[in-house]
């Protein structure tokens, strides 16, 4: 079968066929050479033009020249960017618009769309907050890959074009913004709190952890939720209902916890949870933070074996 | 009709929602944030936590620290509370699973920080702010009661009769606009970094929380004391923590010379001494560098001049075991390794000591409403906040606050006046014509761009009166512009366009309050240095500054006598003992 593809509407319906098969391929892109036809059109006749080119034109809007705008630094050369495009109610499904940003050494491919919003069209829409690889706000599809945009640089592209979409295997809300509210319903469902049992100490004692203890769990909390992994995943990206590598590993940051005291059996020993795990190691490549949640669903698969056999060894 | 509405799900936000819950499980508490809380910028705190726990030290010198840390512009009783209840709140977040860095018995580690004079820091390695925030927000999910409207941001405080009634909130994804009604709401959205060009803050960072206090009618306080962290890494403004420093990092000049001798900031040695040189506090450390760089020994960048942060004798186990999150940014975001090569930094905008004026629970002067963190001014951090003190402080005030605000819920069981449909109606109408769009006007980045230079220029690291009085007007006129200003995104869905040019009014109202407060304070105080009056005034300025809005929206401001406890005003002495 062909890549799934990330690209899909936010209603149930359409939220399936996203999550199956690529619909349209190449012929979503879009030209378009005028600046004002991005910036300057009224609503309807920029309704229009994305009509006009479902059809598959092959396309690419381009967009080069800001009208009102300072650089710190000039350059002369620019580097293309093509952005996925959706509105829900606008446009029947995701199109590909090519903007020219100028092409500068230290820029983060998050520093286009940033010049691309703030210069060349302000309806362009995604999200960013910390611009420092530890919010996990700008996930996004960089040439195929789940990426960090603030932290992949346009040096890793020669001359471009590099390709913006939305992280794989969530619907579209809008542009390159995808739903995630799915993974912290299962985040929630994992139980991700320290689990205790009995009276707790007072407020002037801490628990005793060695740093060893520590480091038993301690790369399983570094998980910063930006959803790459789940977007690597070809579990998930068929079957919405795994649990999935993030909320699998957080579950473990909690097992492991010399102060836990809980028991994440029964929703992790199941098909949709560890079991689920094809064990091909994709969420591992893709994390940013150099968390390994296919290391954590195999020593799960462990416990939970051992569970199965010696059903009084708890951990 | 909800008990407690939070707005904001940092550190301080998901701390106040957890002592709500705790006080009553009964109430209703909702955490309204314009992003999911777990990129609530928290997350990017990296040195630590202070809060006394060492053999050897005491209450008493975590609060004198942080009192002439602070330049005396602290309130003492609300320094005694915070320095009391800091050591609580962070083994309260180790009981609910925060990994501190240990000894290696199994206790808490604390290491050394800027301008103090003990180890008080606790820390996670050098992402502690990342690991306090997902920490408190897994612990919520544990809460039933505390419901999240997750990117949602909040445009209005409703305000009747003195009392707040609620907010008007934009959901992000749909374009819905709601009012939300509620006995109390505590503010909780962090600071407003965002007004200056070039800062550690992340995007989120636009003093929201501050602006719709303001406009309700709630006075601002110390809101000229700006603090510049001293290492922030050139373009991009990414935080290099003062924990390299306490760890054994030096400032050096394009010399390779540790430049801050020359500044009464004490005498170099091999080891970190506390108190003194690179362990000074923020604001002396960053003037320092202005003076380097007036005497041509800083290094040109095109990002501006920078001087060299020095980790390479730390060794690269060290840096590892410490610091790794600043290994990690450098090779990152810089392109280098700290083990082998030196980082450049400069000063860069880091937090805002002022905020909204509150008391001890609090409390602001508007019945029902609250605020704590960085949007908030208690004062514990005066004119200059001393690195480490701020995540305590989101707890204990995040608590506070929560407490205080269910002991209203409770006490308050009215209905909602009429009022509050009608103010919801406005407000609604107000943004629907917004997002109606307008196809003239400046763009809002421009404006934005102004406004950030204009406030660079004017209320950076030295301030003229002339300078200010200049940025006053400009400011005013970017205001009236702003009214203007382009808008082309007309969706309903997920319209940040729409959230920009909200985000934008919040931070010119804000940064109007900096430029009239640094105006109207004619001496030199902490991160506040006039040099049209170089020296403290303690006659006429050991006082805040409160900052209304005037009816014609001007800001307004008048002085609050500081509350001076056991620590009359001193001299300010670092690396002199």
């Amino acid at each position: 079968m062909t890549e799934p593809d990330a690209v899909s509407g936010v209603d149930g319906a359409a939220k399936q066929a996203g999550r199956g098969a690529n619909e349209e391929g190449e012929g979503t892109i879009r030209r378009v050479t005028e600046p004002d036809a991005v910036s300057g059109v009224d609503g309807a006749a920029k309704q229009a033009g994305r009509g006009a080119n479902e059809e598959g034109e092959g396309t690419i809007r381009r967009v080069t020249e800001a009208k009102h705008h300072e650089v710190r630094q000039t350059t002369t050369r620019t580097i293309t960017l093509e952005v996925t495009r959706y509105r829900p109610g606008q446009d029947s499904a995701p199109v590909l618009e090519s903007f020219d940003v100028p092409l500068m050494d230290d820029w983060a491919v998050l520093d286009g769309l940033n010049y691309i919003k703030d210069q060349l069209d302000g309806t362009l829409s995604f999200r960013w907050s910390c611009r420092m690889g530890i919010c996990g706000s700008c996930g996004m599809n960089v040439n195929g890959e789940p990426r960090l945009t603030c932290g992949t640089f346009f040096t890793e592209f020669g001359d471009g074009p590099i390709r913006i979409e939305p992280l794989k295997g969530f619907p579209i809300i809008r542009d390159l913004v995808v739903e995630v509210d799915d993974f912290l319903d299962k985040l929630r469902h994992v139980k991700p709190w320290l689990i205790r049992e009995g009276e707790e100490l007072p407020l002037t004692t801490e628990h005793a952890q060695t740093p060893a203890q520590l480091e038993a769990y301690k790369q399983y909390s570094m998980c910063i939720n930006c959803m790459l992994c789940y977007s690597a995943c070809p579990v998930y990206v068929l079957d919405p209902d795994f649990l999935g590598p993030a909320a699998i590993a957080l579950a473990q940051r909690y097992e492991l916890d010399s102060r836990d005291m809980g028991d994440r059996f029964d929703m992790l020993n199941l098909d949709e949870a560890v079991w689920g795990c094809t064990f091909v190691g994709e969420c591992t490549k893709v994390c940013p933070k150099h968390v390994d949640p296919a290391e954590a669903i195999q020593r799960y698969k462990v416990t939970a074996a051992m569970r199965s056999i010696l059903p009084w060894s708890r951990r | 009709m909800i008990d407690v509405l939070i707005v904001g799900g940092g550190g301080a936000g998901l701390r106040a929602a957890i002592a709500v819950a705790e006080a009553d499980p009964e109430l209703s508490v909702a955490v309204v944030s314009k992003v999911y809380p777990m990129r609530s910028h928290t997350v990017s705190a990296e040195g630590g936590a202070a809060g006394v726990i060492a053999a050897g030290d005491s209450l008493d010198e975590h609060c004198y620290d942080t009192v002439s840390g602070g330049d005396w512009l602290c309130d003492q009783d609300a320094v005694e509370a915070f320095v009391a209840e800091a050591p609580r709140e962070l083994i309260q977040l180790e009981h609910w699973g925060c990994p501190w860095s240990r000894e290696a018995d199994g206790r808490v580690a604390v290491r050394p920080f800027g301008g103090m004079k003990r180890e008080r820091t606790w820390y996670a390695a050098d992402k502690t702010g990342f690991h306090l925030l997902h920490t408190l927000f897994q612990t919520t999910m544990k809460y039933g009661e505390i419901r999240r409207y997750d990117e949602w941001y909040v445009t209005k405080l409703i305000v009747d009769d003195g009392r707040v009634h609620g907010v008007v909130a934009v959901e992000i994804r749909t374009g819905h606009i709601e009012t939300i009604a509620a006995r109390t709401v505590i503010l909780a959205t962090g600071g407003c970094g965002r007004v200056f060009p070039f800062t550690t803050n992340a995007a989120i960072k636009t003093g929201d929380g501050m602006a719709l206090a303001y406009r309700a009618g709630a006075p601002l306080k110390d809101m000229e004391f700006i603090q510049y962290h001293p290492t922030g890494l050139p373009f991009t403004g990414i935080l290099i923590t003062e924990a390299a420093r306490a760890e054994g990092g030096w400032l050096i000049n394009k010399d390779g010379y540790r430049y801050l001798q020359d500044y009464d900031l004490g005498k170099p040695t091999e080891k970190p001494k506390l108190r003194s040189m690179e362990l000074g506090p923020r604001d002396r450390l960053s003037q320092a560098f202005v003076h380097e760089q007036r005497r041509g020994r800083t290094v040109e960048t095109p990002y501006g001049p920078v001087v060299y942060l020095d980790l390479r004798h730390l060794g690269e186990r060290k840096i590892d075991a410490r610091i790794p999150f600043v290994r990690e940014l450098c090779r990152s975001y810089q392109n280098l390794d700290p083990a082998t090569d030196l980082i450049p930094v400069r000063p860069v905008v880091h937090y805002v000591m002022g905020g909204v004026h509150t008391d001890l629970d609090g409390a602001t002067p508007i019945a029902g409403l609250y605020a704590a963190g960085e949007t908030a001014c208690v004062s514990i951090n005066g004119a200059n906040r001393l690195g480490s003190n701020s995540l305590p402080e989101i707890l204990v005030f995040g608590r506070r606050a929560g407490t205080a605000a269910a002991a209203f819920a409770q006490a308050h069981r009215q209905a909602e006046p009429p009022a509050v449909h009608a103010q919801g109606e406005d407000e609604r109408r107000r943004l629907e014509r917004a997002r109606e769009g307008n196809h003239g006007g400046d763009r809002i980045a421009d404006l934005r761009e102004r406004m950030q230079h204009t406030l660079e220029g004017a209320a950076g690291i030295y301030r003229t009166g002339a300078e200010l009085a200049k940025a006053v007007d400009t400011l005013a006129e970017l205001r009236e512009r702003a009214d203007g200003a382009r808008m082309d995104d007309t969706s309903a869905t997920f319209n940040t366009e729409l959230i920009n040019l909200q985000e934008l009014h919040t931070m010119l109202d804000v940064a109007q309050t900096i430029a009239a407060c640094a105006l109207n304070r004619r001496e030199s105080r902490g991160a506040h240095q006039r040099t049209d009056y170089e020296a403290r005034d303690d006659r006429e300025f050991l006082a805040h500054s409160l900052v209304y809005r005037a009816p014609d929206g001007a800001p307004s401001v008048g002085l609050l006598p500081v509350t001076i406890t056991r620590w009359p005003p001193g001299e300010r002495v670092y690396g002199r003992d």
